[in-house]
């Protein structure tokens, strides 16, 4: 008895400080919001009577516009966000990992916007993405106009169809994640043993096929990843649409927003139902990835 | 590397133990805090700089002295008209724990505080200092709320107002004295100067700048009773005048610049004084600003929004007694000041505002607060819903909402019904 305390003892204790304060801190207060969201407690009142009303918060939410808009920007943000990602990530991967002089320095240029927070950078971009045109254009259009460029002077996000409004939102964050893709993407192709690619060329595969083939498949983990961190990012996006666009702007809400809009102005239980929401929808997509990992590495 | 990994382990959880002794210190030192510093009035405020600042520090410096017993704490937030203070206010009424009084917009967007809890009924106050004869009674209506008042307002600021710049209006021969006679006349006059090659003659930007144009319109073409009735329930959103209004305010947009969506109110003042623009719609601390920036008095003319003379749409800074708070003697003595006349004097030459008392001599004030002054005490007092005197936070936050989908694509019918479902909420 005593022999088997001190294997698992000391372990345990170990492991007691992180257990109570995630029980606590994370999983304690998903329940609470759960919890919340049942109820009617629509004003920020301490104490009081508080009834429960079983999902009607949710079904009211899933009638109402301004949810369901601010769901599918949300859509469509992710969509754009990801695939924007992915593909700058994966060029720029390949274009440093087929060797250029000078390399760490392009690493660098590339990964810097990650060091920049979202809110400072949507700061700035907000100003870039000044919808004004001709000759009053500011920002990134007036760039356009001195280059003579004037097909590409747009109204950003303040216009336009949902997937335009929401491209002109991704854009910062695509510029802002892109050099992290490609940061992955670069220690995938690195971690790939230069055997392969010999053995590739020997058997006299050209340069398309031997990525198609040999390279790429290799990448597939990373790239799962890379989905799953991206995607996740997407879903919880505030800061950097709060700083472009500020509150209220129905164009470019994303629950995340709303949120924040429904709790300041008190009410807890529908605030609560959205937070619940957003957290069912990342865990669509975490939940089969940790699910994957954990029978692959069972597996090993 | 075992042992590394041990060490790592235990370093997480000794933080894991600092973490949690640390809350149980900061309880022991608030509780501290309570007992030793019962003399403190803790004042919130979103007012930390610029003119606001200085009339929060001609406010208390009468405090000091009118108050002797008790000592002012300053606990301002910074940022524009409190968007940041609202959330940490948010944060300390849930956590039980107010500030001995803070600021709030007064009128409806109270009502939030009400409902929740949060504040008390001054109005035995208002009788206590006298400030039922001091502040007009049409003002007095627009404060009360189920027969009571929540809040003591510091100043009064008119929403209603148009800045000109004249050299503008010269180009297109509009003699930028007079204010246009209605909402049409003004949509005349914005063609013709369009013609003369102004190509955004109004100047507009994003969120309540919006709003106060639409009311202003609103306010124009329904005149003040209906308009008013508008945030009581009593008007119906769904009238062919209020869609009327709206075709006029969609009109309007059309003269605005195109980054309204992208801008500050600053911004489209801005395009004013430089001359881009002809007017803009905005709050009369346009006159503190541009005293500020330096702007010659015979650089910009100002009159009510075209179709409003003769209105004063007032919204006001107002001080309230939280439920709980601490030091509720003290908190009583900033709200004696704050309705007092040597406070309001104090508060609102410098702050660019005029006092809500009708007793207050317009000889100490600069040239725009005097014909304001002048208006208050004759003009018909309408509420504005952008600032809180008409709706709560929430039926702002979904009023805004619909402007800004407005904005980007303008559908009249949509935007009806939305503002009438947003003031059917609460």
């Amino acid at each position: 008895m005593h022999g088997r305390i001190r294997t698992w003892g000391p372990g345990a204790l170990v492991l007691l400080p992180t257990v109570l304060l995630l029980g606590y801190f994370v999983y304690g207060l998903i329940a609470w919001t759960f919890n919340t969201s049942l109820t009617d407690r629509h004003t920020a009142r301490r104490g009081g009577s508080v009834d429960y009303v079983g999902f009607e918060n949710y079904t009211n939410l899933f009638h109402e516009d301004r949810f369901l808009n601010s769901l599918k920007n949300l859509g469509v943000l992710t969509v754009l966000f990801i695939v924007g990602t992915l593909v700058f990530g994966l060029i720029w991967a390949l274009l440093l990992e087929k060797g250029v002089s000078g390399e760490g320095v392009f690493r660098s240029i590339f990964l810097f916007p990650m060091a920049i927070s979202m809110i400072a950078s949507g700061v700035v971009w907000g100003w870039l993405l000044n919808p004004s045109q001709g000759d009053d254009a500011r920002g990134l259009n007036r760039l356009f106009e001195l280059l003579q460029l004037h097909f590409l002077e747009n109204a950003w996000w303040t216009a336009g169809s949902r997937w335009t409004t929401m491209a002109a939102i991704a854009l910062p964050a695509v510029w802002q994640l892109s050099g992290y893709i490609m940061a992955l993407f670069l220690a995938g192709f690195r971690g790939i043993p230069p055997e392969l690619r010999e053995a590739a060329r020997v058997d006299g595969a050209s340069e398309f096929k031997l990525y198609r083939h040999v390279l790429f498949p290799q990448l597939s983990p990373i790239a799962l990843s890379a989905l799953i961190i991206l995607g996740h990012m997407s879903l919880k996006l505030f800061d950097l649409i709060y700083a472009i666009t500020g509150p209220n702007q129905f164009r470019t809400e994303v629950p995340s927003i709303l949120m924040w809009n429904t709790l300041l102005r008190g009410d807890q239980a529908k605030a609560a139902a959205i937070a619940i929401v957003m957290l069912a929808v990342v865990a669509v997509l975490v939940i089969p990835y940790v699910a994957y990992t954990v029978r692959q590495e069972s597996n090993e | 590397m075992r042992g590394g990994l041990s060490k790592t382990l235990a370093l997480v959880g000794a933080a894991g133990l600092l973490a949690v002794s640390a809350c149980g210190n900061s309880d022991n030192s608030s509780g501290d805090s309570n007992s030793s510093a019962n003399k403190d009035v803790t004042v919130f405020t979103w007012w930390a700089d610029g003119g606001e600042k200085a009339g929060l520090d001609g406010l208390v410096s009468v405090f000091n002295t009118e108050c002797k017993d008790y000592k002012f704490v300053n606990s301002a937030v910074a940022g524009g008209a409190g968007a940041n203070a609202k959330q940490v206010l948010a944060n300390d009424l849930q956590a039980g724990k107010p500030p001995s009084t803070f600021q709030a917009h007064a009128g409806a967007e109270l009502k939030d505080y009400i409902n929740a809890g949060q504040v008390d009924d001054v109005s035995q106050l208002y009788k206590d200092f006298g400030l039922d004869k001091a502040f007009p009674q049409n003002l007095l209506d627009n404060l009360t709320v189920d027969g009571k008042i929540y809040s003591i307002p510091a100043n009064i600021h008119r929403a209603n107002v148009v800045w000109a710049n004249p050299t503008v209006l010269k180009k297109a021969n509009i003699d930028a004295t007079k204010a246009p006679a209605s909402v049409d006349a003004w949509i005349a006059d914005l063609n013709k100067l369009k013609a003369a090659g102004v190509k955004a003659p109004l100047g507009l930007s994003k969120g309540f700048a919006q709003e106060m144009l639409v009311e202003a319109v609103l306010l124009a073409e329904l005149g003040p009773e209906k308009f008013t009735g508008l945030w009581d329930g009593k008007t119906d959103w769904a009238g062919g005048d209020v869609t009327a209004a709206l075709n006029k305010y969609k009109t309007l947009l059309t003269f605005s610049n195109s980054d309204r969506e992208a801008i500050d109110w600053a911004d489209a003042l801005g395009y004013v004084n430089k001359g881009q623009a002809g007017y803009t719609l905005m709050g009369d601390w346009v006159a503190a600003q541009q005293l500020a920036d330096k702007v010659p008095d015979t650089a910009y003319t100002y009159w009510p929004a075209p179709g409003t003379a003769g209105n004063f749409q007032f919204l006001a800074d107002s001080f309230t007694l939280p439920t709980n708070g601490q030091n509720p003697d003290g908190a009583k003595c900033w709200l004696k000041v704050t309705g007092s006349a040597d406070g309001q004097k104090a508060f609102n030459t410098k702050k660019g505002s005029i006092p809500a008392r009708s007793d207050a001599n317009p000889a100490d004030y600069p040239k725009y607060q005097q014909s304001a002054m002048a208006d208050w005490k004759q003009d018909k007092i309408v509420p504005s819903c952008a600032h809180g005197a008409a709706c709560t936070a929430g039926q702002n936050n979904d009023i805004l909402s619909a402007l800004s989908q407005f904005s980007g694509s303008p559908d009249v019918a949509k935007l009806q019904t939305a503002l009438g479902n947003a003031m059917k909420t609460s």
